[in-house]
């Protein structure tokens, strides 16, 4: 019980040790952060087209529609569960709202993809949670049927949507800005003030950490669960409509790697596989730095295979950083 | 004994070892020299390094200074594959074995007999049987291992070591998982093992264990080492008072015994669940200690988890305050007043890599915030004072709860329960892998809390424990309560350890 009290070990052993505890344990969490920095600062030096606020903004928008999807799966990977319908959540949301919008009705056909999104969010936790599946596995097949189901909305083909009304979400503008930013910028505060804020999110860490731990302390494990896939498919369904939106046309073959993307995002920002670790901020400098790489390649004319070759080195460092951090004591 | 008329031959020595972990001084400078076919125990409280040396010894980590000797050659060993190499093997606290696998295949794990990659079952069963007359174990090569009991999972690490030719076996608290009839068998094929001569370190926190199976005693406080003895010279006593620096035996607090009118808080009636539990009945008075005994299987955890809601019911009603309650899940439990400390700290009580605020407020935050929204200042400052006020080191909610010794993680359930005062405290197991001086602080905790009027309903498989600070006892055995055993002031008492022991096997 009084191990810390010690006795006094050379100093100078000390002060070497010290050093390399804080290089090692305490900046490692905050990788992402000098990640971000250093390509920032690399980009800069390299091409003067980067750093200038229409190509910042540029990154930015590109970034909302992976970023969107991010945002939400960081919910059911904190909560230790992986979403693999995306994907799917993203192209059917997009064929639905522009079905709608086909009809007459741009409005509605966005509000109804973006609560198809969640609705479809729903079902994949309800699936899991009742009847017991791993969640790998129930969103894989998931995945496959919501995207067979768009394919049998769009018979195949794409809808084009002439009215201007639909493309506002995806290509208007509000103050020099675009608005797939503020949707993003959004739905970052959401779920930032969802799962730092509030007893929700300290749930949701909570069953990542240890479910039956969780369960005895007297929280409805399923109820969080499920609603962790509802935020998730919601983020999707943002990021459906707003593509759909963007390029005014629902589409049944898009998102395939949307979820990828989305999902190495998490895991670039340090957010654990594992379950029970994590955070908003993460996401999105995982995000960030993604697309900060694809649009220096792009700037720097580098053939976009490589990019393909960045993005799973990268994905493979980070990876490794977390098993790092949860082996060391 | 190690004294014996030939000279004993130094099997290892370890000379000047010393290992940090941040901030802490794992051991400092330690010398220890392992005779040849000796069992050599080492004991102390947690965080006195036993556990450091004994992965040092293994290879599983490195000490920042000194010298590993074995049979005279100095060695490092940057791995438990090279100590396996230089024949030590170590057998963790938690089985690792593949629990999927046979008994067969777990043994020889990676040195099966094979031709040009092809497995020579034949050679692999006989090398078994010539492993099984060696150690006199009796367990079929096709086994399932997860089928077995935990004593025998054991014996399956044990072939394992010896399939490697082990000349050093080092055992990490190998009866901390285990209940008592196995321990009991594990400690005779320790003697086994001693006999047919393989050397074997002994790391424990059950003394009596200690004296029992071990020739040396090894006694290390705060990393460093205090002494090292013949066992036979050695007592409880001596060694508590060598493992703490201070002389101390396992005192009881006084019991307090709650007033003859004091009402009933809690009580039960008719809980059953098919195969499991039939017609548990049983009251809690305000101020009571009421201890459930009776074997491991008997039903006491499962009586606790009917009655906090982890598990299904079939039958009962439960009152708190005469009011019926209905509690279906944790949830009801926890809003009942009703607080559970199961008995398994890591699995089910604690989040261990969450910090240790977000495990003390996890069943109270409705009430620490406003429509969801957390009053994060509000419980900084709770969960510190109360932190605080049970003495958990350190007593900071940002520090996360792996980090913690055993006994200060156990404190941290307690928080964890006490941070709204509940109504009936249940402790599955509250003394479990605990050191001593944490064991007492849990006493004295349990019986404040009965003495402010708490009800308290103790589990334990230490029937010490139970006679020790219960005013009333309940034995079950086979989901049922067979006896009860009052404590009281008049030395009208029943309550004695022959008489629950009878209750419990039946043989009344």
């Amino acid at each position: 019980m009084t191990q810390f009290e010690t006795p006094p070990p050379n100093v100078e052993d000390k002060k070497a040790r010290k050093f390399n505890y804080l290089n090692l344990g305490a900046l490692r969490p905050y990788g992402i952060i000098f990640a971000f920095i250093v390509v920032f600062i690399i980009l800069s030096f390299l091409t003067s087209a980067f750093a200038t606020t229409r190509n910042i903004l540029n990154v930015l928008d590109q970034a909302a529609e992976v970023g969107l999807a991010a945002l939400g799966v960081t919910l059911p990977i904190i909560g230790g569960c992986f979403d693999l319908s995306l994907g799917a959540v993203f192209a059917v949301t997009g064929c639905v709202a522009a079905f709608i919008a086909k009809l007459g009705y741009p409005a509605l056909g966005i509000a109804v993809g973006i609560f198809l999104g969640f609705l479809l969010g729903c079902m994949n936790g309800l699936i899991i949670t009742r009847l017991h599946i791993n969640s790998f596995v129930a969103t894989l097949a998931t995945g496959l049927i919501i995207s067979g189901i768009a394919y049998v909305t769009t018979d195949g083909l794409l809808i084009e949507i002439a009215d201007p009304r639909f493309s506002v979400i995806g290509r208007g503008y509000l103050l020099g800005v675009k608005f797939p930013i503020y949707v993003f910028f959004g739905f970052a505060i959401l779920t930032w003030f969802l799962l730092s804020r509030t007893t929700i999110g300290r749930y949701i860490f909570a069953i990542g950490g240890n479910e039956e731990a969780a369960r005895l302390s007297g929280v409805h494990t399923d109820l969080i669960r499920i609603l962790t896939f509802a935020i998730s498919g919601l983020g999707a369904g943002l990021a459906g409509v707003i593509a759909a939106s963007r390029i005014t046309t629902g589409e049944a073959d898009v998102g395939t790697a949307l979820t990828l993307s989305a999902i190495a995002a998490v895991v670039i920002g340090g957010t654990s596989i594992l379950g029970g670790e994590g955070a908003i901020w993460r996401t999105i400098f995982g995000v960030l730095l993604l697309q900060l790489i694809s649009n220096g390649m792009n700037i720097l004319d580098i053939p976009p295979f490589y990019q393909l070759i960045v993005q799973g080195v990268i994905i493979l460092f980070a990876v490794t950083l977390d098993a790092l951090r949860s082996r060391s004591p | 004994m190690v004294e014996e008329s030939h000279n004993p031959q130094p099997l290892i020595e370890l000379r000047h070892i010393s290992k940090r972990f941040g901030g802490v001084q794992a051991l400092a400078d330690v010398d220890l020299i392992v005779y040849r076919g000796s069992v050599h125990a080492l004991v102390g409280e947690n965080g006195a390094g036993k556990s450091t040396l004994g992965k040092i010894l293994s290879g599983v980590i490195s000490p920042d200074a000194g010298e590993l000797v074995v049979n005279g050659h100095p060695m490092t060993f940057a791995s438990p594959h090279e100590a396996l190499a230089g024949g030590i093997s170590m057998i963790q606290q938690e089985i690792a074995l593949v629990p999927k696998l046979t008994v067969l295949k777990n043994v020889f794990l990676g040195l099966e007999s094979n031709r040009a990659g092809l497995l020579q079952d034949r050679d692999n069963r006989r090398r078994f049987e010539e492993l099984k007359s060696r150690s006199g174990f009796n367990l079929s090569a096709d086994a399932i291992t997860s089928n077995l009991s935990v004593a025998d999972q054991k014996k399956v690490e044990i072939l394992k070591a010896l399939a490697r030719n082990a000349q050093l076996i080092v055992m990490d608290e190998p009866t901390a998982t285990l209940p008592d009839e196995e321990s009991a068998k594990l400690i005779e094929i320790i003697r086994f093992l001693h006999k047919a001569g393989t050397t074997i370190i002994y790391i424990s926190h059950f003394l009596k264990e200690v004296l029992n199976v071990a020739d040396t005693v090894t006694v290390l406080r705060n990393g460093q080492l205090i002494r090292t003895s013949t066992a036979s010279e050695e007592t409880p006593d001596s060694l508590v008072t060598a493992m703490l620096g201070r002389a101390m035996s396992i005192v009881f607090p006084p019991k307090a015994f709650p007033a003859a009118d004091s009402p009933v808080v809690f009580s039960a009636k008719g809980i059953s669940r098919k195969g499991v539990l039939s017609d548990i009945s049983l009251d809690i008075h305000a101020g009571e200690i009421v201890g459930l005994a009776g074997l491991v299987g008997s039903g006491r955890t499962e009586v606790a988890r009917a009655i906090f809601g982890a598990d299904h019911r079939d039958s009962g009603i439960l009152k708190i305050d005469n009011q019926v309650v209905s509690i279906l899940h944790p949830t009801d439990g926890v809003a009942a007043g009703i607080a559970l400390l199961p008995e398994s700290r890591k699995t089910q009580g604690l989040l261990m890599r969450l910090s240790i605020g977000h495990n003390v407020t996890l069943p109270h935050l409705k009430s620490l915030s406003r429509g969801s929204v957390l009053q994060q200042r509000k419980e900084l400052k709770d969960t510190t004072q109360l932190l605080q006020d049970l003495d958990v080191r350190p007593p900071q909610p940002k520090v996360r709860v792996d980090s913690l010794s055993g006994g200060n993680q156990q404190k941290v359930l307690f928080s964890k329960w006490l941070f709204r005062h509940p109504r009936l405290l249940i402790a599955d197991e509250p003394t479990h892998g605990v050191d001593v001086g944490a064991k007492l602080a849990i006493y004295q905790l349990i019986t404040s809390l009965a003495k402010e009027g708490m009800a308290v309903l103790l589990i334990s498989s230490e029937l010490e424990e139970v006679l020790g600070l219960a005013h009333r006892v309940l034995v079950l055995r086979q989901g049922r309560i067979v006896a009860e055993f009052k404590d009281s002031l008049d030395g009208q008492s029943s309550l004695n350890e022959d008489a629950i022991m009878r209750a419990a096997f039946a043989t009344l």
